[in-house]
């Protein structure tokens, strides 16, 4: 039957980049299990709202999982308790009765907070912009179907760009590294065709990038594998740190 | 008043007229482009590839997105896949197939011309993402496979799992981010624009200049000016508060330039999916759409039995309990050539009216089931798991049901919006310089849009279409030099800019935004929905004109305007959605006929199917703004169908 729950929630409230920063604390009661987490924060922002007073700030969009808005440091874990999903897709029914959840933003050096639990991630824009394409204009290419792919590798390189770029692999990491990001990306191209001529430049590019605005260097703890919403695997790290050592090596 | 529209169609065979333009338009050499000033509001599929790709031909593109990257737009949640005429599977596809496809699917409400060029470029599209590095599904010999979708008889769909959307946008996102790391393309996160600025030319017409936009993170209002606008804000489908649009789309940037002298057509033409997951509860923010694909093997029905439907209701039978003979697979006895694989506006209705007679099967009696066992027999867990795993693991994130074993549920919601800015065959609205590209303009779908073609319409546009058609408009500009933004017209559009805002923070009501937007969303499912009447869609206006009252007396907006402020982006964003529920609401009143989207309850067959009247109702049905409180002007243009035999839709036989 309907899961029906009161819990106490402790909420990061921060008014902007350089302001501090303190917890505050909020009971809500009669939540049911089948809200969604951002929708119990639509239901306590509402509240905050008719007594006048100024909402939680936290980012969201597509509400399904996809579009990687979505953020929010949960009780410890990036998106929450559960696996394999994003915030928006966390349900109340992973909370018991009596709970004290505790929602912080993502906590990262390259993420500077904009106000509460948003986070600015232009970062990753930055990183993408340094090399994460295929240097082709529109028009002038050839037939779909010229360059055949084997069904393995198009399914791998599907599996690396399933990266929603919300962040989570940084925030999870004890150095806030960036590495699983930038990773899948690199992976993607360096496993088609079309991507593996520009394979070397493109790592070194996108990892000086990664570098240059302060994430820091993977030690193979795994914590973003672990906490990754889309499961992507360390395995991309191992594949971008190739790609960087024949980079390195060419020059 | 029908002279005012000249959709400007190219002479020649329906074949030839997309040749024929390229051949004889005007083009902008590439030393004039880089003086060349253009806007890109949005960065979906449509916007995002128009940008990359003027930013490519040397334009200077200014791109503006809400969220905090342009990697975030809506086309992103878009899963099961784009049609294109490729023929790879040999199953008789054809570009005039495609086609045909879209304008019977769109029942008789679009521009053959604008049809058959979006069919023909869509070869192009594949090839362009591919080389892009989207990793479309492949065959195990190493071609690209192949889906069916709803209202084709052939699997022309391309797809990427159940992420299609999002690897498209990646695509288009890869283009656009190579574009600003050259300098082409100067990228504006979080900034909504809040209006259109227009400056006279010498011969006293109007022009897109520019726009004001606000910067959400620091809620200052900000001028840009440029030779050219482009709109790519996607549809209006939250004006029924629930949708499976995402929580940031929204209608503005059509509704600024519609009240600017751009018309808005067909507003009425809203898309309701037939697949999404059932409204669970009030506090419930939006709907997830269960992709179409999952028609392709998922089987719908209801019980029979009245008595089997109240019991399952009451939690005292399962789906499991009830005989295969005992259950009405409703789209495969009414439509035994296309079964599951109707289009939407179809397979909704035929929901609804089961729920309607008391067949529903979860508590509120609001579903159907989407049944999976029989491809799960037949193909095996695997299969059926590698075809739609993460849909499947999505829905059980959401409603804690295993799909693998107990059939979805499902009813339909909004999804799409088929209206939009009217735009002429060169994509350009009726206010010179501004154009309206994607899911934000008409032109493409006529009544009711295939499964697969949302994406389609949104690369042909911003790859293919606009950047030869916006040349045309630009090479008379070359020797207009860039605009200042302290002219006059920036300051006094930013001036009422900042009254509204104003008014809206000083009204200190009693009101949150939601709540009313969620009101909103009643009236609007309740009586501008999937079944229309004169009588509904009266009561519609009348409550709209109340909520409108209710908004501008009653909201409340905590906080500041010159600091970050959802609430008040919110309130920006609800004042927009009552007018243009209000023109869904005239529009559906005008049009005395059902048409794909369009169901008017009066006008069905004796079998329920909707009944057009092509003798009267021929036209897109176009919106004149004419001031904050009278009725806006209806301009129509004549459709007129020359290579296409308009016919009942038939889905039967």
């Amino acid at each position: 039957m309907e899961k029906i729950i009161n819990i106490t929630l402790k909420i990061w409230r921060q008014k902007g980049p350089k302001a501090k920063g303190n917890f505050e604390t909020f009971k809500l009661d009669g939540i049911s299990g089948d809200t969604s987490f951002l929708e119990m924060l639509d239901i306590l922002n509402e509240k905050l709202v008719n007594e006048g007073k100024e909402p939680v700030a936290f980012d969201n969009d597509c509400r399904e999982g996809i579009c990687g808005m979505c953020s929010l440091y949960i009780n410890g874990h990036p998106h929450g308790p559960d696996n394999l999903i994003t915030t928006c897709q966390l349900h109340m029914r992973h909370f018991n009765d009596g709970d004290t959840v505790t929602v912080e933003p993502w906590r990262s050096a390259a993420f500077p907070v904009i106000r509460d639990l948003m986070v600015d991630r232009y970062a990753f824009d930055k990183i993408i912009q340094a090399g994460g394409y295929v240097s082709v204009n529109t028009g002038g290419v050839p037939d779909a179907n010229a360059i055949p792919i084997s069904k393995k590798i198009a399914d791998e390189a599907m599996d690396a760009a399933s990266c929603i770029g919300c962040g989570a692999c940084v925030a999870a990491c004890k150095n806030g590294s960036a590495m699983l990001f930038v990773s899948a990306k690199v992976s993607q191209l360096a496993l088609l065709p079309q991507g593996k001529i520009e394979a070397k430049e493109r790592a070194e590019a996108m990892v000086a990038k990664m570098d240059e605005l302060g994430f820091g260097n993977c030690t193979n703890t795994r914590a973003c594998e672990q906490e990754c919403p889309k499961g992507v695997s360390i395995s991309n790290i191992a594949r971008l740190n190739r790609e960087f050592l024949k980079a390195k090596l060419a020059n | 008043m029908d002279t005012k529209l000249d959709a400007k169609i190219p002479a020649g065979a329906l074949a030839e007229k997309w040749t024929n333009y390229k051949d004889r338009q005007k083009l902008v050499n590439p030393a004039n482009k880089r003086r060349l000033d253009i806007i890109v509001i949005g960065t979906g599929l449509a916007g995002a590839s128009a940008a990359a790709s003027l930013g490519e031909l040397g334009f200077n593109v200014l791109n503006f997105c809400i969220q905090d990257s342009p990697r975030r737009a809506h086309s992103i949640a878009a899963q099961g896949g784009i049609n294109a005429a490729k023929n790879y599977q040999n199953d008789g596809d054809s570009v005039y197939r495609l086609f045909y496809d879209t304008i019977k699917g769109g029942d008789y409400r679009a521009r053959e011309a604008n049809v058959y060029r979006l069919a023909e470029v869509s070869v192009n599209i594949i090839d362009q993402c591919v080389a892009q590095g989207v990793p479309f599904a492949r065959e195990y010999g190493g071609l690209l496979d192949n889906r069916s979708f709803g209202g084709a008889q052939v699997s022309r769909t391309f797809y990427a799992k159940g992420q299609t959307g999002q690897q498209l946008l990646l695509g288009a996102y890869s283009a656009l981010s190579r574009q600003i790391s050259k300098g082409t393309v100067k990228m504006y996160n979080r900034h909504e624009m809040l209006d259109i600025v227009l400056i006279k030319d010498e011969n006293g017409t109007p022009r897109a200049r520019g726009i004001i936009a606000r910067n959400l993170v620091t809620g200052e209002i900000e001028r840009f000016a440029a030779h050219a606008v482009v709109i790519a804000t996607g549809g209006y489908g939250n004006a029924y508060f629930l949708s499976t649009n995402a929580m940031n789309s929204n209608g503005s940037a059509a509704v600024q330039i519609y009240k600017k002298g751009a018309l808005f057509a067909n507003p009425a033409y809203a898309q309701i999916h037939p697949t999404c997951i059932p409204v669970h509860g009030e506090f419930q923010s939006k709907l997830t759409l269960m992709s179409e694909s999952l028609r392709n093997d998922g089987r719908i029905w209801v019980p029979k039995k009245k008595e089997d439907a109240e019991a399952i209701r009451a939690g005292k039978l399962t789906p499991a309990g009830i005989k295969e003979e005992n259950r009405d697979y409703y789209l495969e006895r009414r439509y035994p050539a296309f079964g599951n694989l109707v289009p939407r506006d179809v397979a909704s209705r035929a929901a609804k009216e089961r729920c309607d007679a008391g067949f529903g099967v979860s508590p509120s009696g609001l579903a159907v089931y989407l049944d999976f066992s029989e491809a799960i027999n037949r193909l095996g867990e695997k299969t059926v798991e590698a075809r739609y795993g993460n849909l499947f693991q999505m829905y059980e994130k959401i409603t804690d049901q295993n799909p693998y074993k107990t059939p979805m549920m499902i009813y339909p919601a909004i999804h799409y919006t088929m209206g939009g800015i009217w735009v002429d065959y060169e994509l350009m609205t009726t206010i010179p310089g501004c154009f309206a590209i994607g899911e934000a303009n008409f032109s493409d779908h006529g009544a009711n849009r295939l499964g697969a073609s949302a994406l389609m319409q949104g690369l042909a546009d911003g790859y293919f279409v606009l950047p030869y058609t916006i040349q045309n408009y630009l090479s008379d500009q070359i020797r207009v030099p860039r605009f200042s933004t302290d002219l006059p017209e920036f300051a006094e559009t930013e001036k009422a800019i900042k009254e509204k805002i104003n008014e809206l923070m000083n009204v200190k009501g009693k009101r949150s935004v939601d709540s009313i937007h969620k009101e909103l969303g009643h009236i609007m499912w309740e009586y501008v929905g999937m079944g229309r009447t004169k009588q509904s869609l009266e009561t519609a206006l009348e409550k709209l004109k109340a909520i409108k009252k209710e908004f501008w007396s009653n909201v409340f907006i905590p906080g500041e305007a010159a600091a970050l402020n959802i609430e008040l982006e919110k309130a920006l964003r609800v004042a927009d959605f009552i007018e243009i529920g209000r023109l869904m609401a005239l529009d559906g009143l005008n049009r005395n006929e059902s048409c794909g989207g369009h169901f008017r309850e009066e006008y069905q067959t004796p079998e329920g199917e909707a009944l057009r009247d092509d003798d009267n109702y021929s036209y897109a049905s176009c919106w004149e703004y004419k001031g904050e409180d009278a009725d806006p002007e209806l301009v129509r243009e004549d459709l007129t169908y020359e290579f296409t035999h308009r016919a009942q839709r038939n889905y039967k036989s």
